[in-house]
């Protein structure tokens, strides 16, 4: 409350008759156009509360008169992006790949578009990148069950691995050689033996690495090949080189061989459009491992 | 008319008001009087003054209107392809051009020097000269005196301008009013345009805005400026340079008792009065409180109250003053472009010093020229080419089935000319390592990697570096990515990154 309105001697400028502890205040007075202006911006918020959604309730809130909604606009924009998307996925839907690779648009589309969908679907398995983890295949190193072939991945993406309900799904099955009694402990112990030793994980001069050798030639064979090699028709992996699904260790070979993996992956088709997934196939090939 | 030439912001209280005051005060009465703090906008009529710094002012200001209003039609060969315009900041392209200089997003930094520049430079001529920025060149000064002259070609000068703001309204004060808005709306709109041309070809823009077919925010960028501009130049004037404009309430920082400021001259025009032919000029000053002086100021202030923040430093009451010392026979520069220092000398018949080399000013010039090098340098050691390398992140690594491992980098090569050239890629000093690139494994691993990038574009690739165990020395290698010019073979840039493996 203004108490005392005096001239500063100094400036000669009114006070405005505040005084605390005997500092006072200048009446240094503000230009009338401000305070128009500040009245100007309270009936702009007014307008815009009007207009737009601003006011909340318990249940509800005031949307406004205009029915602007963040939300809708973010549809119309989603919608608008997938119409402006429609002509590079018609393409992916219908050519083949050999076609798709030679157009650079198309491929950078794919692969950014592939990008997104891969970290959305594949991740939670595969991880970032598709570095995997144990049990679920790298998918960018240079060592591929079904085969690293575009055709091939897009074959495994479509149908899976082991998929219940789909007829075309990547399909073995290894036998759990001591669960089902076909091996005797010391016989899967003398086969890890030999399986290490054919990547050099293990020594090759261990008595169980002969015999391991003998029960291999015998039960293993069929799949893996003489030379251990693997066979990518019966998703049997190569034994011989330095990438383990399950670990290289030799409990986890062990393991393997006595109870049997028979890792799953979904069937993509029927859940995600062509485009979708030859969009990820394109990804995953281009990783780094591709053939 | 004494009213109308009261000083805006230094009173707010009107007359009565301050009675009010006085009253408040004796009686000291609780709650009688509460003090106004909002002061009414008092009209400033300045009146048309013609000398030596109202000479510079005219010759400023046609040299920056011309500069602005030119600037966007001055023509520049760049060949095919790219725009002919020597000033332009491509906003959509992203590019921009300054005559032989053109610049990416990336290189945004030339304008933070640039800035930088003009900031210094600005400081300097403050330290020196004082306020000239505020009076000669803001655009604020340049475009309120270009809408004050056309005030005055239409309403006539002062008087008759006051005197017409007086009238009930007539058709011959409508027509005046309305003659001076509609100039005035035509230079804002001018203006206006000219700024949408720095971001758009001129001759295109010109026509699509004629035409009605320029886009939304072509016309609503010309709409705000051309609003800006007849607002902040024909109505707020000098309450921008008072109220809004931040640069007054910092630039005593760059001031000392060396800068020359507009000054009166108290101890030789104290003590004023009136003064008529023949008198003596013996036992009283100089002034001859005619308030010449007051009348043409654009900010309505007199200057005789010593200096004051609303003071722009434009002189202009230096011309008036001069005029009237001539008439009445004085030495002329009553008021004075003159720093405190010699303001003090100068009735003590002291010599008169002019000191530029002071800390301030030599601390701004140093800053000047190390920005100006700076900038020149990277100027001149600008190339056409850039490389930019990202690491992946998932994955660092990959180990291969033979035991050997994989980086994956993300390459961006910047091409800034205006052909197709082909690079040349590769890992110098790692003569083990094998490259390729995404998509391309089939063929096989390669000592180095051919890139072709389109012209004034970003080739982006992926690239895959393989190297043996035994290349790969700790968790994390420096390696050195060099991009050659495949025609010269000439080394064009590289760049340093890692070779990550497993610890
Ligand atoms: S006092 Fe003089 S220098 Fe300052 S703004 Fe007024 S006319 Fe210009
Ligand atoms: S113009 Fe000069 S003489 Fe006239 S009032 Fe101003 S200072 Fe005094």
């Amino acid at each position: 409350m203004p108490t005392k309105i005096e001239k500063d001697s100094l400036t000669g400028t009114e006070t405005t008759g505040h005084e605390w502890d005997g500092i006072k205040e200048l009446n240094n007075p503000l230009p009338k156009w401000w305070l128009y202006t500040f009245y100007a911006c309270v009936l702009f918020s007014v307008v815009w509360s009007v207009l737009y959604p601003s006011v909340p309730g318990i249940r509800s809130y005031f949307a406004g008169i205009t029915g602007s909604h963040q939300r809708k606009d973010v549809e119309e924009k989603l919608s608008a992006a997938a119409a402006s998307q429609a002509q590079y996925r018609d393409k992916l839907a219908n050519l083949d790949f050999a076609a798709i690779r030679n157009d650079p648009e198309l491929t950078r589309f794919a692969l950014s578009g592939g990008r997104v969908l891969f970290a959305e679907n594949c991740a939670p398995c595969h991880q970032s990148g598709g570095v995997g983890a144990k049990g679920y295949p790298n998918l960018a190193d240079d060592d591929w069950l079904w085969g690293g072939s575009i055709e091939a991945i897009h074959q495994t993406l479509r149908n899976g691995i082991r998929w219940p309900g789909n007829d075309d799904t990547r399909l073995s099955q290894m036998p759990r050689f001591l669960a089902d009694g076909m091996l005797t402990a010391p016989q899967v112990n003398a086969v890890a033996d030999y399986v290490l030793s054919l990547s050099g994980l293990g020594p090759a001069n261990l008595p169980t690495v002969a015999e391991g050798a003998k029960i291999f030639a015998e039960q293993c064979v069929a799949c893996h090949g003489e030379q251990g090699k693997g066979n990518r028709e019966l998703g049997a992996p190569n034994l011989t080189d330095k990438i383990w699904l399950y670990g290289s260790d030799k409990a986890s070979v062990v393991q393997t061989i006595a109870q049997s993996r028979n890792g799953v992956m979904p069937a993509w088709s029927g859940r995600l459009d062509p485009a979708t997934i030859k969009m990820l196939a394109l990804y995953v090939h281009a990783l780094g491992g591709g053939e | 008319m004494a009213d109308v030439n009261q000083i805006p912001s230094k009173s707010g209280l009107k007359p009565e008001a301050e009675s009010h005051a006085e009253a408040a005060h004796s009686d000291a009465v609780l709650g009688m009087f509460a003090p106004s703090l909002y002061a009414d906008h008092v009209k400033v009529y300045p009146r048309a003054v013609s000398g030596y710094f109202r000479n510079i002012k005219w010759g400023v200001l046609i040299l920056c209107l011309a500069l602005y209003y030119i600037g966007p039609w001055i023509r520049w060969d760049r060949g095919p392809n790219a725009p002919d315009q020597a000033l332009l900041l491509d906003m959509e392209g992203r590019r921009g051009y300054f005559f032989w200089i053109e610049i990416w997003p990336q290189e945004i930094y030339y304008i933070t020097g640039l800035l930088i520049l003009g900031a210094v430079a600005l400081f300097l001529a403050t330290a020196l000269f004082g306020r000239i920025w505020c009076g000669y060149t803001c655009p604020q000064t340049v475009w309120t005196d270009l809408f004050m002259l056309v005030e005055r070609w239409i309403e006539g000068d002062r008087n008759a301008r006051m005197k017409l703001d007086k009238q009930p309204l007539s058709l011959a004060k409508a027509w005046r009013k309305i003659a001076k808005h509609t100039v005035w709306l035509l230079i804002a709109a001018a203006t206006g345009g000219a700024w949408i041309m720095y971001f758009q070809d001129a001759p295109t823009v010109t026509r699509e805005m004629l035409t009605g077919q320029a886009g939304m925010g072509t016309y609503f960028f010309f709409g705000l400026f051309t609003g800006t501009t007849y607002l902040l130049a024909g109505w707020a004037r000098e309450q921008v340079c008072t109220y809004m404009c931040p640069w007054p309430r910092f630039q005593a920082a760059m001031q000392d008792e060396h800068t020359l400021a507009v000054t009166y001259q108290g101890w030789r025009g104290e003590t004023r009065g009136s003064h008529k032919a023949g008198q003596s000029w013996e036992g009283r000053g100089d002034c001859v409180d005619c308030r010449a002086c007051v009348n043409v100021c654009p900010t309505g202030i007199d200057i005789r109250d010593g200096q004051q923040l609303e003071c722009i430093g434009c002189g202009l009451c230096i011309d008036a003053c001069d005029d009237i010392m001539a008439k009445v026979d004085r030495p002329l520069r009553l008021i004075d472009f003159v720093s405190m220092e010699n303001l003090e000398r100068r009735p003590k018949k002291q010599p008169q010093i002019v000191k530029l080399i002071r800390s301030r000013t030599v601390i701004y010039s140093v800053m000047l020229v190390v920005v100006a090098a700076v900038m020149a340098a990277a100027l001149l050691l600008r190339s056409d080419v850039e490389l930019n390398v990202l690491h992946d992140r998932a994955p660092l690594f990959v180990t291969l089935s033979d035991g050997s491992l994989r980086n994956g980098y993300t390459v961006k090569v910047l091409n800034k000319r205006r052909e197709t050239v082909q690079y040349r890629l590769s890992l110098d000093g790692q003569p083990m390592a094998g490259l390729f690139l995404g998509g391309e494994r089939d063929a096989g691993l390669q000592k180095e990697l051919v890139l072709d990038v389109e012209p004034d574009s970003v080739g982006e690739f992926r690239l895959f570096v393989r190297m043996p165990r035994e290349a790969i020395k700790g968790a994390s290698m420096d390696v050195e990515l060099v991009l050659r010019d495949a025609a010269t073979g000439r080394k064009a840039t590289s760049y340093d990154t890692k070779f990550n493996g497993p610890n």
